[in-house]
């Protein structure tokens, strides 16, 4: 961030003068970010500190008992362990199947518009609805593929099995966000010089070896980009995959993070115990975008 | 290619061909099953030949409504969601423009404390703050509302380094050249800063109309009449599996009707979707 104020003060030196305006053309987004971001924000975290009666009509200050009781509670634990298997499962996933899909998109010739189109435009689709389309295919009452299953002999209930429930969220999520992660390692993979591959080629690599030698290694900043990308989808976007499929069941086996802290918010109204989740997730995100940000300057100067 | 492989390149069509197919098949799968009837869906396996109620189903959904939700149709549903997203993309886009023009041409003080306030609000996604920020909207009377479902989703902190980024790039001599010859600020924005930024706007609309349409919890929160569902809000709702009632065949329709907008602005605007997701993320 220095670095580029230094580098923007040195390269604008020509300014309006006007005193006034530069403040009202701030002023509708800094007015929302203090209404709607900072203000709910600063709430989160003095109510975390509080617990409030049952009525809400009197709260008293708890310091940071909300935390422990939080941190004690084997729902919270389970629900950490939720979350971290389901991100992971979604990240490998996801990375996987595009990094396979655009390793090889980037081989072929003929077709290369066609098969590119086709494997972006999930990204338009919706988490939710995403979770919907994969609820339809393996809902027991309804879903060919859960026919399908069931005829092979697997007993398929993803209603009643929450392994099973997991498996299915995690499919979903990681079936809408391949269309991301394989525009980014495309545009990752064009970049590498072609005169590198060519050498290696010359020197008698095979593709398998070329690609694990040269171009798995210089895909990693992008990769590592795209883990943390994934893992932020996978905390935040996914709750509507979550709500619309499983609703954090069987017996909360799917109860991330985030759908915990909607359900005890606004579903069970423990004012004290959802804001103190909300500060706990309030410090992933901040790691998170730290690490992201980290990245981003790293790259600036090894270029 | 480095060298001739027919067989590597026949076995790279082959992945890819069952990539599209993985990716494609869900959608292929509720694009059937909303051209056939209740009692044909619900006996799985259902035959993968579209069938016959195309017209009859995807009316009943936009004209008819669904007992669920009120009886609202699938039309006024999509009307929400166009609003919505429209009203997002556009408003942020407008909002960065503005904050952006005014931290990189502008000099001014508190210039870096307004600039980190939008910056930190990529810390702050409503996932982080849902009861307080619904405290908000219901104290503010926007529960419901149009403005409640569209104006606190307005902030961008990327989008406003995006078109901060591509200010720094114009040169000074464009600024003095046009101060020179008479132009306001005003005049600036409007003449040379917004037609050189054409491609970003169109880069930047294409994922924020995305990013609107598919809003999830947001809706959820702030919206409790059926009339202002928006579509996806909406087919959740129409959707009870335990409900010998539940109208699959109208859901089915709906779930397409859903996807087909943002999918289409996101086909038919693919090159400046794709140059503008990899720059404006990096």
């Amino acid at each position: 961030m220095r670095r580029n104020q230094t580098q923007e003060s040195m390269r604008q030196r020509v300014h309006f003068p006007n005193k006034l305006l530069p403040y009202l053309l701030l002023a509708p987004q800094i007015a929302i970010t203090l209404v709607f971001f900072f203000w709910p924000a600063y709430q989160a975290l003095e109510q975390s500190l509080y617990r409030e009666d049952a009525f809400g009509l009197s709260s008293e200050f708890v310091g940071l008992e909300n935390f422990v009781l939080v941190l004690e509670d084997p729902n919270y634990v389970n629900s950490l362990e939720v979350t971290a298997i389901f991100s992971l499962g979604v990240a490998v996933l996801a990375m996987a199947a595009a990094l396979l899909l655009a390793v090889m998109a980037d081989r072929v010739v003929r077709g290369r518009g066609f098969y590119r189109t086709m494997l972006i435009w999930p990204y338009a689709v919706a988490p939710a609805i995403a979770g919907m389309l994969w609820l339809f295919l393996f809902n027991p009452s309804m879903g060919t593929l859960a026919y399908l299953l069931r005829r092979a002999g697997v007993p398929w209930d993803p209603v009643l099995a929450g392994d099973q429930a997991m498996a299915l969220v995690i499919f979903a999520a990681a079936w809408k966000q391949i269309s991301y992660n394989f525009i980014f390692f495309v545009a990752g993979l064009q970049a590498i010089p072609r005169s590198l591959i060519e050498a290696a080629a010359i020197d008698g690599a095979g593709p398998a070896r070329r690609f694990w030698t040269i171009v798995f290694p210089l895909l990693s900043p992008i990769s590592f980009y795209l883990l943390v990308v994934n893992t932020v989808y996978a905390f935040f976007d996914t709750f509507g995959i979550i709500h619309a499929v499983t609703g954090g069941g069987p017996a909360k086996a799917t109860e991330t993070l985030v759908y915990k802290v909607f359900n005890d918010g606004y579903v069970n109204l423990d004012l004290g115990g959802s804001s103190a989740q909300s500060v706990i997730l309030m410090a992933i995100v901040i790691c998170l975008t730290v690490v992201q940000f980290r990245y981003v300057e790293s790259k600036v100067h090894y270029g | 290619m480095i060298e001739r492989r027919p067989l590597g390149t026949l076995m790279a069509h082959f992945t890819l061909v069952i990539g599209i197919v993985l990716v494609a098949f869900p959608i292929y799968w509720v694009f059937v099953a909303s051209t056939r009837t209740i009692p044909e869906i619900l006996a799985p396996p259902m035959s993968l030949v579209p069938g016959s109620h195309f017209v009859k189903n995807y009316g009943e959904a936009l004209f008819s409504g669904v007992g669920q939700i009120g009886g609202v149709t699938a039309g006024r549903m999509l009307f929400n969601s166009f609003f919505v997203a429209l009203a997002i993309a556009i408003g942020k886009i407008v909002m960065s423009i503005l904050s952006a023009y005014a931290i990189v041409f502008f000099r001014f003080p508190m210039r870096m404390v307004f600039f980190w306030m939008i910056f930190i609000t990529l810390m702050l996604p409503v996932e982080v703050r849902i009861m307080p920020t619904y405290k908000v909207m219901v104290d503010l009377n926007l529960i419901d509302t149009y403005a409640g479902l569209t104006v606190p989703l307005m902030a961008s902190a990327t989008a406003t380094f995006l078109f901060r980024q591509f200010f720094m790039t114009i040169p000074d001599e464009l600024i003095e050249a046009a101060r020179v010859d008479g132009a306001g600020p005003w005049r600036f924005l409007r003449d040379i800063l917004l037609p050189l930024s054409r491609t970003n706007i169109a880069a930047l609309f294409v994922i924020l109309f995305t990013y609107g349409w598919t809003q999830y919890l947001w809706p959820l929160l702030v919206t409790n009449s059926n009339e202002m569902n928006t579509i996806i809000i909406g087919l959740r709702r129409m959707i009870v599996f335990s409900d010998a009632e539940t109208q699959w065949h109208v859901v089915m329709a709906t779930t397409i009707l859903a996807m087909l907008p943002p999918v289409l602005v996101v086909v038919l605007m693919q090159r400046w979707f794709v140059k503008g997701l990899v720059e404006s993320e990096k």
